[in-house]
Formats: structure tokens, sequence, C-alpha cells
């Protein structure tokens, strides 16, 4: 492999990671406080994109506006998506509560492929992103410098919230002992609503930037996204927040990667992120930075 | 004779030691308590003689057989069964179920021969079904045997919880706070039952229990646990007027 | 043996068998179809039933072990000259390329297939619990699917295989559903049943019952996986096409939705709710295409009637958690209940 290929496909896996880690924080944010596979959540990151979508083509925003929009608008609806689908199974089995997330997700799927279409739209990338990089031989398009700053921007905010706000306190607080909180005057539900706005913030981010590298857009498009930066998540340890993020950039790096040096394994790309999270399941099963944790007998 | 023995047993979870350096000799046909304050190490060491955790380091000798480490379901087949301080029954299931399932580790059938309902597996359930209605008869639960255990009064399940672990057919039978939420007159009744189980199935109990009535009503021999250390052991009366033991329970005037 | 109730069980199944048969022969083609699909989603939703709803274990990959019987039957009942049609992109794999097997053996095979590789893959995750178990199970089924989708020269790859002898017929597929409703009942009461069960209510008193957790549950999950095997089989066969993308999630949720909608941990309920599913998926077609409301025409909407079932999942888990039956079961004694009120007049 000649050294630009390998600074074009470093320069991929960085930015598929960079997208991975983003919606990974949403799965673990929600997890450590719910204990919850929130599996809509790959369906949030898809409805951002549309937002922006429609946003620009039928509103006639400038792009930043669509872009803040979006964001603000996939917050309120995963929220929402908690108030509905999760908040009534509070006490059920975890079992009712995945089947609800389950159920959830398809149907915002569905919805979108009804009120979208299932034809394939183009995201209106603004020209300022399409630019390619050029050093020497090789060009690397702008938006994979763009994808890792951005995410680690956000990461960074995001950690100032959780470690240093008093609702970040508020957050950890539910997530270590949920009854203790409450009993503590923390008010839980609400602190549960931030968490699933702040998760599908960062979605939205990471699916503004999805469109931005693949521009394609149908409804269904969360899910492989949605799965992996779960796996993501898991890999990193569920529940811990730069767990998420490290987790994203290893799997979006493998991929990448694996796929360079072995091209024959191109069509079990999506086998590899799975192959990975049962391996991880059975030899390290609380991730890369999460602890142990036993059954009270 | 000695029915189960501990030999030097430690428990370390990460850098806090549960149980540490613990002897225990339970002999053949008794009853033995276990007592200490709360957090002492007490549930952890039923969790170690049944194989839920396996010892950081000693060994485990019951019946004559090392079974340290062994996995726990293979524990109760060798003979040690026990309940839990949480009551933990299968709720949806019917207080006969909730017996004969306890039989199953005993069944020597196949699953086809099960799904197929062959003549010797009827034999076997049926067998089954006699030997699990006389225990109910025995512990007078006979005229729950449709509802649902979770139905059940506490007290009930308590009791259903033993008589669960009894058609398991144990040498050695573990007690974790049989009394817990009982009333007075529940906890002489609960007392009166641990020794006529004792008799009737040819056990040896070890039970956990806060009742001070109920230890010394029936416990032969008693083990305190402070922190997870073994501070004193003996007859009721000895345990009773042991300056260290009182000083556990109390605390210390300053 | 002879005694009244299996006197009566004869009979309910004797009546079943007879008014299918009325159904198959005056029915038309398109509904003879639907009665053969709900035939075969009783299999794989009583399939999905044991693992999820009598043991306890949630299992999201039913589609890839439904892919493996699917996949496996149909190569061994097409026929040289169907298989060499078939693959013209690379050639089959020789030792499969001569091999022609009736349906019956062939659906067997595929159930075992599946039953084996539903084991080899469980052994080492069952130890996991609830979601992690669930995505585990979820990764195993779209594992299967990739490598389905890149064997190009055993399963022709993304092209499917096409033109199976449509050899599923109501004796088939109602026939295997009537032995796995039977065969789930009696499982059920026998000892290995309760077992599975009492895994389901707490592991950890369970194995102090000294029940082999890892024993019992390979034990569900391979029961389980070969009823999907089989249930897949009867599908390809029904069909008449199979590829990769039949298999998605998509297939996992529909059978999902039948073990819930039906309650879940019961038979009857699993048994009932497959019927209405897939009726209703058929009754509702109409709605996934144009609609003229009159004054306005609705333009066809793919999607819309997968929306409605989302949302009956949803409904259902949410405000009517056990389903039609909940745990419980229709019994000779709730149908007798009519004959035995008669009875005690009698005496």
């Amino acid at each position: 492999m000649s050294l630009e290929t390998f600074f074009q496909h470093l320069s991929n896996g960085l930015a598929l990671g960079s997208l991975y880690a983003l919606i990974a924080i949403g799965y673990t944010m929600v997890y450590g406080i719910l204990r919850l596979i929130n599996f809509a959540h790959g369906d949030i990151f898809m409805i951002s994109t549309y937002i922006v979508f429609y946003g620009v083509t039928m509103f006639l925003m400038p792009w930043w506006v669509a872009f803040v929009v979006a964001i603000l608008l996939t917050g309120i609806f995963g929220i929402l998506v908690e108030r509905v689908a999760y908040r009534p199974l509070r006490d059920s089995p975890r079992i009712s509560v995945m089947i609800s997330a389950i159920g959830a997700s398809f149907l915002i799927e569905n919805l979108a492929i009804v009120i979208f279409g299932g034809r394939p739209k183009a995201f209106p990338i603004p020209d300022y992103f399409n630019q390619v990089a050029h050093f020497n031989t090789i060009s690397i398009p702008f938006a994979n410098f763009f994808i890792p700053i951005v995410t680690l921007t956000s990461l960074v905010i995001l950690l100032f919230i959780v470690n240093k706000t008093k609702t970040g306190m508020a957050m950890r607080a539910v997530s270590k002992d949920y009854e203790a909180a409450r009993l503590m005057g923390i008010n839980v539900d609400n602190i549960i609503s931030i968490t699933f706005g702040i998760g599908s913030m960062l979605a939205a981010i990471g699916g503004i930037l999805w469109g931005i590298k693949y521009p394609n857009l149908i409804p269904l498009l969360g899910i492989m996204p949605g799965l992996k930066a779960f796996i993501a998540a898991v890999i990193g340890g569920i529940g811990d927040i730069k767990g998420a993020v490290i987790g994203g950039f290893l799997l979006g790096m493998s991929e990448i990667m694996i796929i360079a040096f072995l091209p024959s394994l191109t069509g079990y790309r999506d086998a590899f992120a799975f192959i990975l999270l049962i391996a991880i399941l059975l030899f390290k099963p609380s991730g890369l930075m999460g602890q142990n944790v036993t059954e009270k007998v | 004779m000695t029915i189960l023995r501990t030999d030097h047993i430690t428990m370390k979870f990460g850098g806090l030691t549960a149980v540490s350096d613990l002897n225990l000799e339970i002999p053949e046909n008794g009853i033995v308590g276990l007592i200490g304050p709360n957090g002492a190490g007490k549930t952890t060491v039923f969790n170690m003689i049944t194989g839920v955790y396996a010892p950081t380091t000693g060994n485990i000798v019951f019946d004559k057989k090392d079974i340290t480490g062994i996995k726990s379901h293979l524990i109760t087949k060798s003979g040690i069964a026990r309940t839990f301080q949480n009551i933990r029954l299968f709720k949806d299931l019917t207080v006969l179920d909730n017996v004969m399932i306890a039989n199953h580790l005993r069944l020597k059938s196949n699953i086809i021969s099960s799904v197929l309902r062959t003549p010797d597996y009827r034999a076997k359930e049926d067998h089954i079904l006699k030997k699990s209605l006389l225990l109910l008869e025995e512990v007078g639960l006979i005229e729950y045997k449709d509802d649902k255990a979770s139905s059940l009064p506490y007290g009930k399940q308590r009791k259903l919880e033993i008589a669960r672990a009894l058609a398991t057919e144990p040498k050695l039978l573990l007690l974790d706070e049989p009394a817990a939420g009982m009333n007075p007159q529940e906890s002489i009744e609960l007392m009166e039952f641990v020794k006529e189980i004792r008799g009737k199935f040819d056990l040896s109990i070890l039970m956990i229990e806060h009742h001070m009535q109920v230890i010394m009503g029936v416990c032969e021999k008693i083990y305190v646990l402070d922190y997870g250390v073994n501070i004193a052991e003996g007859n009721p009366y000895e345990i009773q007027n042991n300056p260290k033991v009182i000083e556990a329970y109390l605390g210390v005037d300053e | 043996m002879f005694n009244k109730k299996n006197l009566y069980r004869m009979g309910l199944i004797l009546l079943t068998v007879i008014v299918l048969a009325i159904l198959n022969s005056v029915l038309g083609k398109y509904q003879v179809r639907i009665l053969n699909l709900a035939g075969i989603y009783i299999v794989l939703g009583l399939s999905l039933n044991l693992i999820n709803g009598f043991t306890g274990l949630f299992s999201l990959g039913h589609a890839g072990f439904m892919a493996i019987g699917a996949y496996t039957s149909a190569l061994l009942t097409m026929s040289a000259v169907q298989k060499q049609a078939n693959f013209f992109v690379q050639p089959i794999v020789p030792w499969l390329a001569n091999i022609e097997l009736g349906f019956l053996p062939a659906m067997m095979i595929g159930g075992i297939v599946s039953a084996i590789i539903g084991a080899l893959l469980a052994a080492p995750i069952l130890r996991l619990k609830d979601d992690y178990l669930a995505i585990a199970t979820l990764g195993f089924g779209e594992i299967i699917r990739v490598i389905f989708t890149n064997t190009q020269s055993l399963t022709n790859g993304a092209l499917g295989l096409k033109g199976l002898t449509r050899f599923t017929n109501v004796p088939y597929s109602w026939g295997i559903a009537l032995l796995t409703i039977i065969f789930m009942f009696s499982l059920r009461r026998s000892s290995y049943g309760k077992a599975f069960m009492a895994i389901r209510e707490d592991e950890i008193a369970a194995e102090a019952m000294g029940i082999d957790l890892f024993k019992h549950k390979l034990l569900a999950f391979t029961i389980g996986s070969f009823f999907a095997g089989v249930g897949g089989a009867l599908l390809a066969h029904l069909m008449g096409t199979i590829d990769p993308l039949m298999f998605r999630f998509l297939m996992t949720f529909n059978i999902l939705l039948i073990v819930v909608l039906g309650g879940i941990g019961s038979i009857s309920g699993t048994v009932i709710s497959a019927i209405i599913v897939t009726v209703s998926m058929e009754a509702l077609r109409f709605l996934d295409s144009a609609i003229n409301l009159g004054f306005v025409v609705i333009p066809s909407v793919p999607g819309m009637r997968m929306v409605l079932f989302s949302m009956l999942l949803m409904l259902v888990i949410l405000f009517y958690q056990h389903g039609l039956m909940g745990r419980d079961e229709i019994t000779l004694d709730t149908l007798g209940g009519f004959f035995g009120k008669f009875k005690k007049k009698e005496a």
C-alpha cells in the first residue's frame, strides 16, 4: 500500500471513528442512567439528517441555521422518545423496556419511510465542507479533519457539563444510585430527560457530520451506525463517556483498516463489529474502561 | 462426626476482606448458628459454602469430600441446600411446582423421554409428584399447592423456601435468616419447625439469624462473626456471656 | 392412556385437522398461502417463545437460525439442474452440486444444522444476561446474514436461491405446527420445562436447587434453534425464493411481535397471535398501496403497515404487558368449562 492511500485510510478511519464516538456517547449516557439499550438512538440520529435536509431544501434556511435547528429539534425528539416509550416502563422488567425500545426504533424507521419516502435523498452539503485538502500527492477531504475536531470539542464540553456543573453532578448521582439520588431530592425524571436531550443532540451533531461525509439519506440509515456505535460503547465500557469515545475511534479505525489491508474481507465489514462485540462480551464484558458488577445474592 | 468443615477460608473482594480465616465445624445432625452484626460476612460464608463464590484461600470439606470452588448446582447435588435472606421463590409458579423443580436434579431421564412421556419417565414423574405432595403435607402447605408462590403470606413463603430446599434431599441445610420479618409467635413456631425437620429428614443445619431468641433456642453451637472474623464460638450460654460478643453487638463504652 | 383428557385432546386435534382440511379445499390459492404462513409463524413463534418466554433468555437472533434452516433445506431439495441455473456467478461447491433429497428429510436436516450451529454459537454467550444476551444474539443473526451474503459458492450470495419447488402445503405447515404445539405443551409439563421456567423466574435460586444453568439454557436454545430452522425451511419452500435480505432483523421483529402480543410464555397465546398477526399483515397490505378517499388520494406509502405493527407492539408492551394470554393457557378445563357445567347438571 502506498503512503498516500494509507494516509487516506487513516483519515477516513479517524472520521468514521469520530462519528461512531458521537453516537456512542448517547448510548453510554442512557445506559449509565437507565441500564437500557436505547435501540431508537440510531433512528434519532437519522432524524437529524432529515431535519437538515428539509430545513435547507424546503424552508430555505442557511446551512448553519439548519444545523442548529436540527440539533435542537433532535434533542427534543430524544426527550419525547423517552417520555413515550421508556418512562411508563420505569418499574417494569428490563426485557419489557427493551421490547419497547425495539418497537420505538421500528416505529421511527417506518414513520420515516412514510413521511420522508423510501427514495434516497441527497444531504445538502455546504460548499465550505466539500473541499479537499492536498498535501503533495495526498488528497484528503476537508470533512476528515473537521469531523474529529468537532467530536473532540463536543467531548470536552460534555465532560465539562458532566464533571463541573450541578446538573452533571446530579447525572452522575442518578447513574450511581437511582433511588438514593431520588431521596437526596434530585428530580430523577428531569435528569433522565436532560440525559436523553444531550445524548440526542450529540447524535444530531453526529448525524450532520455523517450527512457531510456520506450524503446519501435513507430512512434506515441509522440502523447500522446505531448498532455499531452501541458496540463501540460496549467496547469502551458501557456507562463510561470517555470509554465510548475510545471505543468509537477503535471500531471506526479498525473497520477501515481491516478492509484497507485485507480487501477480500470487504463483504464481511458489517460482521466485523459484531464479532468484536461478542469477543469483548466474552473476555472482558465490562469493556476497556468499565468495572465488573456482580449481582448481590 | 463432622459433616462440614471450613478450613481457614478467606474471601476477598478487591481490597475488602469479607471473611477472613474462618474455621467452621458442623457436627452431623447438629444445629449450628452463625451470628454477627450486619455486614459481618455471614451471607458471604453461605455463598462460599454453596459455590456462589469460590473462597480466595482455604478449603471447604463436606461429607469427607473437598467441595471448594465446585459449581453451585453440583454442590446442591452433593447434598447442601439453602434458603435466601430475601426470599427467592419461583414466584410465578405454583407451590407444588416450586417443590417439584427441586427434584429435577435427581431426575435421571433425558429431555427426549421426558417430552415423549415414556412409561419410565412417567413413573419417575409420578414418584416426584407423590414425594412433593408428601413433603407439602409434612410442612403444612398442602392446601396451597395450586396457588402461585407469590400469593402466599410472608411466613408461608419462608416455609415454602425451606420445603423447596428439603426437596433436593440435602444432608446439610443452610438457612439464611429464616425468622426475618416474623412475629414472636411465628418465630417460636419456626424454632419448633427447624427442630422437627432436623429429626424427620436427618439433617444438619447451619443458620444465620438475628432473632437471638431463635438462635439461643435451637442452636447447640454458635459462631460469632464480626467484620469477617470469628470472634467467638461455643454453646448458647457461653456466647451470651462472652464479653467480646457483647462488645461487638453493643459497641464499647469509652 | 385413554383417559378422558387424552380423548378430549385427540378430539380437539381431529377437529383442527378437519377444519384445516375444509379450509384447504374451499379457500383460494392466495388464502391457502396465508393459511400456510400462519402455520409457519406458529412454529416460529413457539420456538422463540421457548427461548424467550419459558426460559427467559432474550434472544434476537432468530432470523439467523431461520436462514440456516431455509438455506440448508433449499440446497438439499434443489435439483442439480436448478442449482446450475442459480449459481451462474460462481459454481456451487461440488459436494452440494448433485445432492437432492425429499422435502421432509431436507427440512429435518435444516432444523438439525440450525440446532447444531445454534448450540455452538450459544455455548459461549449463555452466561450473558438480559440486554447483553439480546445484543449478542442480534449480532449472531447479523453475522450469519453477512456470511450468507458473501459465500457465493455455497449460498449464491446476495442473489439468493430462486425457483425452489413449493413443497410447503397445508399438511406440511400445519402438520408441523400441530406437532410443535404438542411438543411445547409436553415439554412445559415435563420436569425439564419446569426447570426452564425456574431459570426464567430466578436464576440464582434455580442453580441453588441444583439446576445446571448452562446445560438447560443450552438445551432451550438448541431446541428453539431447531424449530426456527424447521420454520425457515417451511418458509423457503412456500416462498420459492430466498435471499439474505429476507432474514434481516425485521423478520425477528415480526416473530417477537407474535410472542409479545400472545403473552410472553403462553403457548396458546402465541398460536392465536401468530394467526392474528399473519392474517392482519396480509389484510392490511392495502395500507401500503394508494388509498382513494374520494376527496384526496393518499399516494402509496410503503411502510404504513409496519408503522401500525410497531405501534401495536409498543401499545401492548406499554399498556397491556401480558398480551392476549399472559402466561395462562386455553386448557381443556377452560374449553371444557362449557361441558363441565352441562355435566354437573347431569350429576
